[in-house]
């Protein structure tokens, strides 16, 4: 199994009918990913790339079993769709809108607190590429051909540092069972914590590779977990070695402000909770492969 | 997003936090007469910059007489201030803020942020006031005070009181102090801030409390819904290759070396960067621009570099993904077809069509030096610095 979304995953489009909304959606249908329709309040009953448009997510979900969605909805209205999602029943929605506020992600995760652990949403991003569990589905606006199937698991703040990863490990003859990007807001909906649990749990995931950077606590909370918890390798990659402090590098969350957040820090404590450290960007793959034929698992 | 003082001051004031009497001036003779109309026998001058620190680095000055005042506006005006966190370029002085002196009986520290481990927003305070909060963490970590506040119900009553009783304050001056920590809460939460601090907040020989100082944070993502709040944007205070940047929708953040970078993504940027440093270069700046990287935002982005004159060599690093190496490609071959560059360029492409991206470049009468991967382009882009 790939971990949150696999071959029959129902997906939802939301913000299906906007320029970005329209393009994703046809790459993620091109891949094989199984779009159900989408919502786009206002344009419900149309058809729009042969799927039906809803008004309302709750709508979308009774007529079509979706379980999942995606989120394409401007900044300004995209805490409102995904509040909308989490109320319909929807189980994982991915955000990819990039520049919603800090203080209406805080309003969203407290919102969602309202529901019960089994009809929780796991909110994915924003600000982040999606997921992709290569091979069944793609719930993101990744390539999708340069991952090759497999039993890695990648976990991303960045998207395009995701797909550099995955291309080495293609060169490398290793694929990835699912791949996630939890985006580069400072508070977002999926910790590093939240998706390697998920890859530990996952019978067809060996290792697991994490790719993080300057600012905030999760990367090496996720390290402590692994400690505790993980019987599976864990390699990662800290980006930003070069960044000075309390400066914004790009993604709103890239930022040092305390200690434990710079990416020299960062690895030290990572190395103490026993993750292989991937040196530079450049051998994100030769680490894990490394890693597996130590742990006899290639 | 940072504002001065003197603004964060007046917001403040309107959530009905004390402030000193004072006013902003352009001119000595402006800060002269501020001076006698604010009254009393004793000003300060405050150079308005976008940065703390500024005390030590002659930037506040304490005057005896409204003449002194005009002296040391006369002094400050124009002229840059360097402090410890300005770098040595130092920062443009173009504002005095001219404010009746206060008697102090205690100087605390109040400061609001949001925590990202609690996904709250966080009251941290001090009765070691006048400190930088890294200065008490590191000396005085017993005097710290941190305060969680749920942001679906805001701050309460009781946690105000429990800050105001923590910092020592006298039981008379409880409420008066817990509505001051309120109003700061309520400035933070009103506006979409990032962080609040006020540094000193005192308690006057008068017994009023007061906000001696104060610097406010926003999140430039929520800048679209706070037209009150851009509005007090001054461009002065940021490099001017940033503003140019931000302006036309590009993360760029300028630094120290000499390898100016052109990529796409935040996370890959910072990677490159990285790989800059570890072959014995340094990084001349940061850019994303956007994972998407369209020939619009490339032709952009060289011009952006090749404004910067420490830039002795251009590192592109494109993922292509959506789009296309052949159309990144296509991009560069237009931009430096507008943009003329002298410095050695090295270009690595990877991704979609990488091979006809190389080609485009190849047969184009482009002048630069091809790689193939992240480490292959770092090593390239510093060699060809020693040519």
């Amino acid at each position: 199994m790939s971990i949150i979304i696999h071959k029959n995953t129902k997906i939802l489009v939301q913000g299906f009918t906007g320029k970005i909304g329209t393009f994703h959606a046809e790459e993620m249908i091109k891949y094989g990913s199984n779009i159900v329709g989408g919502v786009t309040p206002g344009k419900g009953g149309m058809t729009h790339l042969n799927l039906p448009v809803f008004n309302t997510v709750k709508e979308a979900v009774e007529k079509t079993g979706a379980s999942t969605s995606i989120l394409f909805v401007p900044p300004a209205f995209a805490a409102d769709s995904a509040m909308e999602a989490a109320d319909a029943g929807i189980k994982t929605c991915v955000a990819i809108t990039d520049g919603i506020p800090s203080h209406d992600m805080v309003k969203i995760k407290r919102y969602m607190r309202r529901y019960s652990k089994d009809k929780k949403m796991g909110l994915v991003g924003p600000n982040c590429a999606g997921i992709i569990s290569p091979g069944k589905s793609m719930l993101g606006i990744m390539p999708g051909h340069i991952y090759k199937e497999g039993k890695i698991g990648i976990v991303s703040r960045s998207g395009t540092l995701g797909y550099e990863a995955a291309q080495q490990l293609k060169d490398l003859g290793i694929g990835v069972s699912t791949s996630v990007g939890i985006g580069g807001d400072p508070i977002n909906g999926s910790s590093f914590r939240d998706i390697i649990e998920k890859f530990e749990k996952d019978d067809e995931t060996i290792a697991v590779l994490m790719i993080g950077e300057i600012g905030g606590p999760q990367e090496v909370d996720a390290g402590k977990f692994a400690k505790e918890n993980m019987s599976k390798p864990v390699v990662a990659y800290i980006a930003g070695l070069t960044a000075p402090k309390g400066r914004v590098m790009g993604h709103a969350g890239a930022i040092v402000s305390a200690y434990g957040e710079s990416a020299i820090e960062k690895v030290e404590l990572l190395k103490e909770c026993g993750v292989t450290i991937s040196k530079n960007p450049s051998v994100m793959g030769d680490t894990v492969k490394k890693v597996l034929v130590e742990s006899n698992l290639n | 997003m940072d504002i001065h003082e003197y603004q964060a001051k007046k917001i403040l004031s309107d959530f009905g936090v004390k402030i000193p009497t004072g006013g902003i001036v352009y001119s000595p003779e402006n800060a002269e007469n501020k001076a006698r109309e604010i009254g009393g026998s004793k000003w300060v001058v405050k150079a308005q910059v976008h940065s703390g620190a500024r005390g030590k680095a002659g930037g506040i000055i304490v005057c005896d007489s409204p003449l002194e005042v005009a002296d040391a506006t006369d002094k400050l005006l124009g002229k840059k201030l360097v402090t410890n966190q300005t770098g040595p370029e130092g920062k443009i002085i173009n504002r005095i803020y001219i404010e009746e002196a206060t008697d102090i009986k205690h100087e605390l520290y109040l400061g609001l942020v949001f925590d990202r481990s609690s996904e709250s927003i966080m009251v941290v305070a001090s009765t070691e006031g006048g400190m930088s909060v890294e200065e008490i963490s590191k000396e005085k970590p017993e005097t710290i005070i941190r305060s969680k506040i749920e942001v679906a119900v805001g701050i309460q009553q009781f946690q105000a009181r429990e800050i105001a009783f923590g910092l020592g304050i006298e039981p008379k001056l409880i409420s008066r102090a817990a509505n001051t920590i309120i109003g700061c809460y309520k400035a933070f939460s009103e506006h979409d801030a990032t962080m609040v601090e006020v540094n000193p907040l005192v308690v006057s020989q008068q017994d009023e409390i007061l906000a001696l100082d104060c610097k406010m944070s926003f999140d430039n993502n929520a800048m679209f819904r706070r037209d009150e709040i851009s509005e007090l944007r001054d461009k002065t205070q940021e490099n001017a290759n940033e503003v140019y940047a931000s302006d036309r929708g590009m993360n760029y953040v300028s630094l120290d070396g000499n390898i100016g970078n052109i990529i796409n993504g935040a996370g890959l940027a910072m990677a490159s960067m990285d790989m800059i440093k570890l072959a014995g270069g340094e990084p001349a700046n940061f850019l994303d621009v956007g994972g998407g990287a369209t020939p619009e935002k490339i032709v952009k982005a060289f011009k952006l570099i090749s404004m910067d004159d420490k830039v002795k060599v251009i590192l592109v690093n494109i993922f292509a993904g959506i789009n296309r190496c052949d159309w990144v490609a296509e991009g560069i071959v237009q931009a430096l077809d507008k943009i003329k560059i002298e410095v050695p360029l090295v270009i690595r492409l990877a991704g979609t069509n990488v091979d006809k991206g190389n080609e485009i470049l190849q047969n184009s009468k482009i002048n630069y030096i091809e790689a193939s991967t992240l480490e292959d382009a770092a090593n390239k882009a510093v060699k060809a610095l020693s040519k």
